[in-house]
């Protein structure tokens, strides 16, 4: 006899209408297919792979840790192009920041406030190298020039962000004590955003420090220029310690900015 | 001479010791930039020049030449396709390295730490950097972009997955071990109802991270509307490579629309 209740509890589905729930399933997997089938995907080229696999792999075992001077060089390069960019962008970010406050700004100041966070946070920083790099030529200066983009795109974001939630009340107050703009972004806005500030530059200077390892392949200078380099002699062994040296490094400085960031906040 | 307690009578905000302390960070932080400054190569009759540079080569963006537009947009569902391939290849390996790397499911020891591994592996290495590779190993392509994607995605969903089951609730998964139920069944109905939407918001949040992350492919040969742009700047023709910006700029402000969208829809 059919019981009118199932016998066993089954789950209930994530999607309660059906045909919704396969139509979903379905669209799903006629995309999957459809993408698959019409990327220009050189098979093969691909079928080469894996013996050339097994060749890059060899040529990088060992790691060749034989030229530290030019490892130094190029890491210490990336370390000051990462500094100078991240003091650069932090600073200009405050300004963009208050532009971008909707508590501060009148409308015109905030739509272009704004548009350019959006602007400096849509293009991947290799992409803005490339275009400083035609700019003002090979070198750290390009990748500076670039991270200042990429730090003002995140940095101003958060503290536009962190401004909108300020204490009203602090600006009322010495806005009625008589104060004038200057004052009171000093004395009302500054003080409640300067810990957030300073978590986000901290943040900001590892984050900086590892996409300079990106923007030198690009040619715009620091270790990423020394690894752009070693891939393309075929030196693998020398870029597979470059690469360790880069994880060891981002390793360090996550840690360290981590252990600040937590101090301070 | 300062002394080094805090004098009752008049208010300061910090004490002499914190003063120091706070002097000390900020020399700390000024040598560290005349440190930089002085040591970077700057070319600065070329930093003099930047603007005047920048804006010749504005000038020359201007009007973008739409001749393309075909081509253009070809490309930019290619790179669209590249990131969400990579995106969906990347969730389904993070999945078992994020079981394995949270320390309340990993089985032992030895797989916690080859979890871990693998996540700081995938973390540290950039995405265009693992694109060197791919395009070492697999020739120019589509080929080496997603897999440039998928193993950069994985150590990042990895780590916030494994963090979501780090947190879960004990008790469901206590009760169900309770009744005698598999180790297959304590997954499907203890563990995953409580990640489930920490899995759809951070599978959208890389997403969007890889839309972004794929319109750079293409300029270390991995396919996807880079390549083009690189043609476009390689042959001066920069009013075609102001068109291919614009399209790269509003594909990635499309992409943030749909990814808000779908996390109200689903979370």
């Amino acid at each position: 006899m059919k019981s009118p209740l199932p016998e066993t509890w089954s789950k209930p589905p994530a999607i309660a209408n059906p045909v919704l729930r396969y139509g979903l399933i379905l669209a799903v997997a006629v995309y999957a297919v459809w993408a698959i089938g019409t990327l220009p995907f050189d098979w093969a080229r691909i079928s080469d792979g894996v013996g050339r696999a097994g060749r890059i792999f060899s040529g990088a075992f060992p790691p060749s840790f034989e030229r530290p001077g030019l490892m130094l060089e190029g890491f210490l390069e990336s370390l000051q192009i990462a500094i100078i960019a991240t003091a650069a962008g932090v600073l200009l970010s405050v300004p963009i920041a208050l532009m971008s406050a909707r508590n501060l700004a009148p409308m015109p100041v905030y739509i272009l406030g704004r548009g350019i966070i959006i602007c400096a946070r849509s293009f991947h920083p290799v992409i803005v190298a490339i275009i400083f790099v035609k700019a003002v030529g090979f070198g750290p200066l390009a990748g500076m020039l670039t991270l200042m983009v990429y730090s003002i795109g995140f940095v101003a974001k958060m503290l536009a962000e962190r401004i909108e939630e300020i204490d009203w009340g602090q600006v009322e107050a010495v806005r009625a004590a008589g104060a004038s703009y200057l004052s009171t972004l000093i004395y009302a806005v500054f003080p409640q955003i300067m810990p957030r500030q300073i978590g986000l530059s901290i943040y900001q200077l590892d984050s900086n420090l590892r996409a300079s390892a990106v923007v030198g392949i690009v040619g715009a200078g620091g270790i990423g220029a020394t690894l752009a380099n070693a891939f393309k002699r075929y030196d693998y062994d020398f870029a597979l310690a470059i690469i360790m040296v880069i994880v060891g490094a981002i390793l360090i400085s996550e840690a360290v900015s981590g252990m600040i960031r937590k101090r301070i906040w | 001479m300062v002394s080094l307690d805090t004098r009752p009578e008049d208010w300061v905000r910090f004490t002499p010791r914190q003063r120091l302390t706070r002097f000390a960070i900020y020399a700390f932080v000024l040598i560290s930039i005349a440190w930089a400054m002085s040591n970077v190569e700057i070319n600065w009759p070329w930093l003099l020049d930047a603007p005047q540079q920048m804006g010749d080569l504005f000038g020359r963006m201007v009007p973008p030449d739409a001749s393309n537009l075909g081509t253009i947009l070809r490309v930019l569902v290619e790179t669209v396709n590249i990131a969400t391939i990579a995106t969906g290849a990347g969730v389904i390996l993070s999945l078992p390295v994020a079981y394995i790397a949270a320390q309340n499911t990993t089985p032992n020891q030895a797989t916690l730490w080859l979890g871990r591994f693998i996540l700081v592996t995938s973390r540290s290495v950039n995405t265009i950097i693992w694109a060197l590779l791919f395009v070492a190993i697999f020739g120019p392509g589509v080929l080496a972009g997603i897999l440039a994607i998928t193993f950069r995605s994985l150590g990042f969903l990895g780590k916030l997955m494994g963090e979501a089951i780090e947190e879960i609730d004990r008790r469901p998964v206590e009760a169900l071990e309770a009744t005698g139920a598999s180790k297959g069944k304590v997954i499907l109905y203890a563990i995953v109802p409580q990640v489930l939407p920490a899995f759809w918001a951070v599978s959208i949040l890389r997403w969007d991270i890889n839309i972004r992350e794929s319109t750079v492919l293409g300029l270390v040969g991995a396919g996807g509307i880079g390549l083009v742009l690189q043609g476009a700047i390689d042959t001066f023709n920069w009013q075609e490579a102001a068109t291919i910006l614009l399209a790269i700029l509003a594909l990635v402000v499309i992409g943030e629309f749909i990814s808000a969208w779908l996390r109200r829809q689903i979370i």
